[in-house]
């Protein structure tokens, strides 16, 4: 089956530094992809490479005809600027009818929020309408740039929670940017370790043994996700044992 | 009977209101306050431009103005400078270099009036300039104006929907600069940011929706237009800043009524 997006070979420089080195991706129909890297390793430009709203350097991008794409972009702000309500934000250039509206809100859980100001939403709300709007036009792959890195804890947990009920509801693909591995192993079925080229990529478990991803991101960490993998299996074997 | 010039002058303070009210809001949402006052000074360089070239002031000012949006755009894709260091540069070499100009002009410029504007000596001309200039500038915001909001939210989702955010800046830099370029004469150079910013600023506090912001930011600036003409009449102040002291005594109250309200 071909891939949604492929990438072959990306090279990205900026003023004379390299920011990618010969990466390559392809994300599939159903795939759940998380790249992890240090702060500056070049995860955002590969994100927008793959969109299409930054051309590499080098390398070859191929994309599914007509492929629907939702995005999440790092970072968002809304200024309190502008008085805007969070149902218009979200049909601002959407062709969309109210039924499918209704049904993302529901999703989502932003029904009771909708006539909310933008800029006066929680971290923890904000993230969710983000979360509806890439959803609207019912895209095949959403690209999520660390998309609950201001968020407390519990509101990542929540977060992560509703993006696998997703991802397990509708037939999409995602591919995330994010520091919360720990979080999302449960659902991630692949890591890529990006340090301005891939170290290491693979079903986590195996990522977390790599020597590359050690090097790169500790002991800590890579102690971190073995304490994580315990407690999966562990209820994996109950599960079993039912 | 109402005097000609007065109709002219109201003709022409409607106009500006409206156009600037609903760029204003571009302005107050980008934070492009420096960057109007910055074009504002350089427009001078543009009337020294009109004047050597013996061509309209108006036309002399677009193209100063637009020069100076174009190399501003440059100049910050560089990033060797912060884009407030770059606008203080340029604005004040524009504007330096417009005086030197005109004062070595062999003929005796009205100075004051550039600054601080004369509504009430508005021409025809001018007038048409205003409506002209005017009715390109709603036309294109108005089918341009969803690209124009979602790319002031948020550049990199309007990039991820294959919306060009750079032409998109350098479209809203443009009309700013058709804006200042017909209404100059009207608050003058020095008072051009506040008709973009402070009707904006005021509409802000009563509205929930941007097209709510734009269309009451143009009619309070039309409120301001005719308090201050009338000020200016009555009180034999200068045209001007009469009109900007009503914005801001507008400004005010509605703040102090929406914060009544609030408590």
């Amino acid at each position: 089956m071909p891939s949604l997006i492929e990438a072959k070979g990306l090279d990205v420089y900026r003023q004379g530094k390299e920011i990618l080195k010969d990466v390559s991706i392809s994300v599939n129909k159903k795939d759940f992809i998380t790249i992890i890297g240090p702060n500056g390793a070049g995860k955002s430009i590969l994100l927008e490479c793959l969109m299409g709203t930054f051309s590499p350097d080098r390398g070859e991008i191929n994309k599914k005809d007509n492929i629907s794409i939702g995005y999440i972009p790092q970072n968002f702000n809304p200024d309190n600027s502008m008085p805007i309500s969070v149902e218009r934000f979200l049909m601002l250039r959407k062709k969309i009818i109210s039924e499918e509206l209704r049904v993302i809100s529901e999703e989502t859980n932003i029904f009771s929020i909708l006539s909310k100001k933008l800029s006066n939403l929680s971290g923890g709300e904000l993230q969710r309408v983000l979360l509806a709007r890439s959803l609207l036009g019912n895209p095949e792959l959403l690209i999520l740039d660390e998309p609950a890195q201001n968020l407390d804890i519990k509101n990542q947990l929540n977060f992560y929670n509703l993006l696998n009920q997703i991802y397990l509801k509708r037939d999409i693909s995602i591919l995330m940017v994010s520091h919360d591995l720990h979080m999302v192993m449960a659902s991630t079925k692949q890591v890529i370790c990006l340090y301005h080229h891939i170290c290491c990529s693979g079903e986590p478990q195996a990522v977390a043994k790599d020597p590359e991803f050690i090097s790169l991101f500790g002991n800590d960490m890579a102690k971190m996700m073995s304490v994580y993998q315990h407690t999966h299996d562990h209820s994996h074997n109950e599960n079993l044992n039912d | 009977m109402i005097e000609p010039f007065l109709i002219r002058a109201i003709i022409a303070g409607v106009g500006v209101a409206i156009i600037t009210g609903a760029i204003g809001c571009f302005v107050v949402w980008r934070r492009m306050a420096y960057f109007g006052d910055s074009l504002a000074h350089s427009a001078l360089l543009g009337v020294a431009l009109g004047l050597v070239l013996g061509i309209s002031t108006n036309l002399g000012t677009m193209i100063i103005c637009s020069v100076f949006a174009i190399l501003l755009i440059w100049l910050q894709q560089k990033k060797f400078l912060a884009t407030d260091t770059l606008l203080g540069i340029l604005a004040h070499a524009a504007l330096s270099i417009g005086m030197v100009t005109l004062s070595l002009l062999e003929r005796s410029v009205d100075l004051h009036s550039y600054l601080f504007g004369d509504i009430l000596a508005v021409t025809n001309h001018e007038i048409y300039l205003i409506f002209f200039g005017g009715i390109f500038v709603i036309i294109f915001l108005f089918y341009n104006w969803s690209s124009f909001v979602l790319t002031t939210i948020n550049e990199k989702l309007a990039k991820s929907e294959g919306l060009n955010t750079l032409l998109n800046q350098l479209l809203i830099m443009l009309l700013m600069t058709i804006v200042v370029a017909v209404s100059f004469r009207i608050v003058g150079l020095l008072l051009i940011t506040s008709m973009l910013i402070i009707p904006a600023a005021t509409a802000r506090q009563v509205t929930n929706s941007p097209e709510a912001m734009a269309v009451v930011s143009s009619i309070l600036g039309i409120c301001a237009v005719m308090l201050g003409i009338y000020l200016s009449l009555h009180l034999d102040t200068p045209s001007g800043p009469s009109i900007v002291v009503a914005s801001v005594v507008i400004f005010i109250s509605v703040l102090f009524f929406t914060s009544l309200r609030k408590n």
